[in-house]
């Protein structure tokens, strides 16, 4: 038997058609991949569009990125726990206390404001790090240890926050002034958008590069370049729309770029892979020599460290720290999003990306829901429909993959 | 780190190398609380040969696999590798020693590839991954062994159930192991992926290894086995040596019918034939 497909450069027909059926089979056997939430996103947005023809308004659709943003960034901690097959209750809680450990710092210490946002992500590292401890040493269920951690940090976020209950940042803060006043100027997010296709094209073309050199078959090299070209058009119009109005956020920027960098740590590192492993059959990973219990703390700390960040994102977008920041739904609505957007409940499936396309659905909802003018029990309720609706389709993809095949 | 196989000559003559057992183990004992589940067993391992552990359920065989395996340590007896006393504190230190065990449930990890099951826990590359070296020595060991495997980035849950014991006992060679411990390897298996396994296991015997299996599926054993040790009550009932031994010899062993081992010098190792 050859290596594979020895030809290491076949004819256009024959590897777009082995794509092609590769795609079909991955679909049949109910690897749906990012599908049906890329399509339930366009059939929302019409949705909300004919019934508010503001939805899709630039202006609207500004809001909706800058709002989504933090959210964002506390999903995508929550992918990475979830890939370990744990979960992380806290996450609100710990973005409230992260808040308010700004505020206080900001505010009341009158600290430099790198400083506080720094203490802010310090903390959420020490209490990831803590919980993973906790899941180490007890082996308690991360579900009890982190639900008794969002009890236990809204306390102290309350405290931080003293009698007030609240603390004000002015929007002449620098932290406020990057969540609601900083836009790329249009042709800063063209090159933004040139400079990270580049680099996406060159480095899956170096990949195929060293896949040749390795006598490992190929994708036709048209396939790397159509992906590059498809993406480059699509920014671009996103790029143009929102500069009818603000423009493209800095803050949606850093979370592309944070999802971005997951993305790679996920994919192409030895952690990654340990992450996958360990959420895939924990016992494997422990037998074949995998650092499970360093693998599950680290995967806490960046969750408790991303929840702070975005915590501190959230509270810059608001301009003040409240009892409620963090509080309510941003705890579901952040493993909502990180489930909608495709990782399994179960573990070991699932990308950074998911975060992006799960707080695209939940902010599209919340955004034209608001519109509507509709009350925000409504929005809870249609949330959650989603959630189960997200949760289903996770369960009937799983299933349908035992049944094609174990696993 | 080597993923080729064994170098130098194949021992085919199975307990007939002159350099010595790789394995010796001897006066092997071990209780679970009240439960005395080996009593004084000696073994031993000879390269380029296939050794069939046998016996019924709670014997003692898994134990006993298990010990060299690392999951647990012996209470009494001594473990010598290669002519040295060892002590197999851990599943890391079985591996390595040069011993591999694949266990029946396979701890493969079904979302991951097959080359990142093949390389789970001693993957190429820095913090970043080779994926490309890892995939090439994929195609190149799959290759050696025959295996019938359709794409390396196949995720293991889409492999059938003979593709899935492959993947796992080529995960085995990476390390280049003296030893491969093979757990009820067609317990799960039809018939045409048993035979692809049992030709497997002589593909190993060929390359040198020694091969320990655990099964129930006399058939199989006696397919490929050179050496047979019945286990009993956590005693080693009866030693039989292929060609010579019988169906009917071994089933006496395993239900203790027939007792061999009653009054056999303690030293008296693997060299009685069949009755």
């Amino acid at each position: 038997m050859s290596l594979g497909h020895q030809q290491v450069d076949d004819g256009t027909a024959d590897s777009l058609r082995d794509a092609f059926t590769g795609l079909v089979a991955r679909l049949r056997s109910g690897d749906l991949g990012s599908l049906p939430v890329v399509a339930g996103l366009v059939v929302l947005a019409v949705l909300f569009q004919l019934l508010n023809p503001r939805f899709l308004a630039p202006g609207n659709l500004v809001n909706l990125t800058l709002q989504a943003a933090p959210l964002g960034v506390i999903a995508l901690g929550t992918v990475v726990v979830l890939l370990v097959a744990q979960i992380d209750l806290s996450v609100g809680s710990v973005s409230g206390l992260a808040s308010a450990i700004v505020g206080v710092c900001a505010m009341r210490l009158e600290w430099p404001m790198t400083v506080g946002v720094l203490v802010a992500i310090a903390a959420g590292v020490v209490i990831g790090a803590f919980y993973g401890f906790l899941l180490n040493r007890f082996g308690v269920p991360s579900f009890i240890i982190t639900l008794a951690g969002l009890l236990a940090f809204l306390g102290v976020q309350l405290a931080l926050l003293g009698a007030d209950g609240s603390i004000n940042i002015p929007f002449s803060n620098p932290l406020v002034q990057f969540a609601n006043a900083w836009f790329l100027p249009p042709w800063a997010a063209y090159v933004l958008v040139g400079v990270g296709m580049a680099l996406m094209l060159g480095s899956d073309l170096a990949h195929r590069r060293r896949r040749i050199l390795a006598q490992l078959p190929v994708s036709h090299p048209s396939l790397p370049i159509a992906k590059a070209v498809a993406l480059t058009v699509a920014l671009c119009v996103a790029v143009w729309y929102l500069s009818i109005d603000r423009g493209t956020g800095a803050m949606p920027v850093l979370f592309v770029l944070l999802v971005v960098v997951m993305s790679g740590m996920l994919h192409r590192t030895r952690w990654g892979r340990s992450v996958f492993a360990v959420g895939g059959n924990v016992d494997a990973a422990r037998r074949a020599g995998i650092p499970v219990g360093r693998t599950l703390v680290t995967a806490f700390m960046l969750c408790s460290a991303l929840a702070a960040l975005g915590g501190v994102l959230a509270a810059a977008r608001l301009g003040s720290a409240t009892t409620s920041s963090g509080a309510a739904d941003t705890n579901l609505n952040a493993i909502a999003a990180a489930i909608i957007g495709g990782t399994s409940l179960f573990g070991g499936r699932g990308s950074a990306w998911a975060a992006v396309l799960g707080v695209l659905v939940i902010s599209v909802i919340s955004s034209g829901l608001t519109l509507l003018n509709l009350d925000s029990s409504v929005r809870y309720v249609i949330t959650g429909a989603v959630l189960v609706l997200a949760v289903i389709a996770d369960s009937v993809s799983r299933r349908s993959r035992l049944s094609h095949g174990r696993g | 780190m080597s993923y080729s196989f064994g170098e130098g000559a194949p021992y085919n003559s199975a307990g007939g190398d002159p350099r010595g057992p790789v394995v010796s183990m001897r006066g092997i004992s071990k209780s679970f609380g009240h439960v005395q589940a080996l009593r004084n067993v000696d073994l031993d391992l000879y390269p380029g040969e296939v050794v069939a552990l046998v016996g019924d359920n709670g014997a003692g065989k898994s134990t006993l696999v298990k010990i060299l395996a690392g999951v647990h340590p012996q209470d009494a007896g001594t473990v010598t590798f290669e002519g040295r006393q060892v002590s197999i504190p851990s599943p890391a230190a079985s591996r390595e020693l040069g011993i591999a065990t694949v266990f029946q449930d396979l701890a493969l990890c079904d979302n991951l590839d097959v080359v990142a099951n093949l390389f789970l826990g001693r993957e190429v590359g820095g913090a970043v991954l080779d994926e490309e070296t890892m995939e090439r020595r994929s195609w190149e060991l799959l290759r050696q062994l025959s295996a019938r495997i359709p794409s390396v980035r196949m995720r293991a849950a889409t492999l059938s159930g003979g593709q899935r014991q492959t993947v796992a006992i080529a995960r085995s060679l990476i390390g280049d192991p003296r030893v491969v411990i093979l757990d009820e390897p067609t317990a799960a298996l039809g018939i045409a992926q048993t035979a692809e396994v049992l030709n497997l296991i002589e593909l190993l015997r060929e390359r040198g290894h020694c091969v320990v299996l655990i099964s129930h599926n006399m058939a199989d054993v006696q397919a490929v086995a050179d050496r047979v040790i019945v286990l009993r009550l956590g005693r080693v009932n009866g030693r039989f040596r292929a060609p010579a031994m019988s169906y009917e010899d071994i089933i006496a062993s395993i239900t203790g019918v027939l007792n061999l081992e009653e009054g056999t010098p303690e030293d008296d190792i693997g060299e009685r034939g069949s009755l």
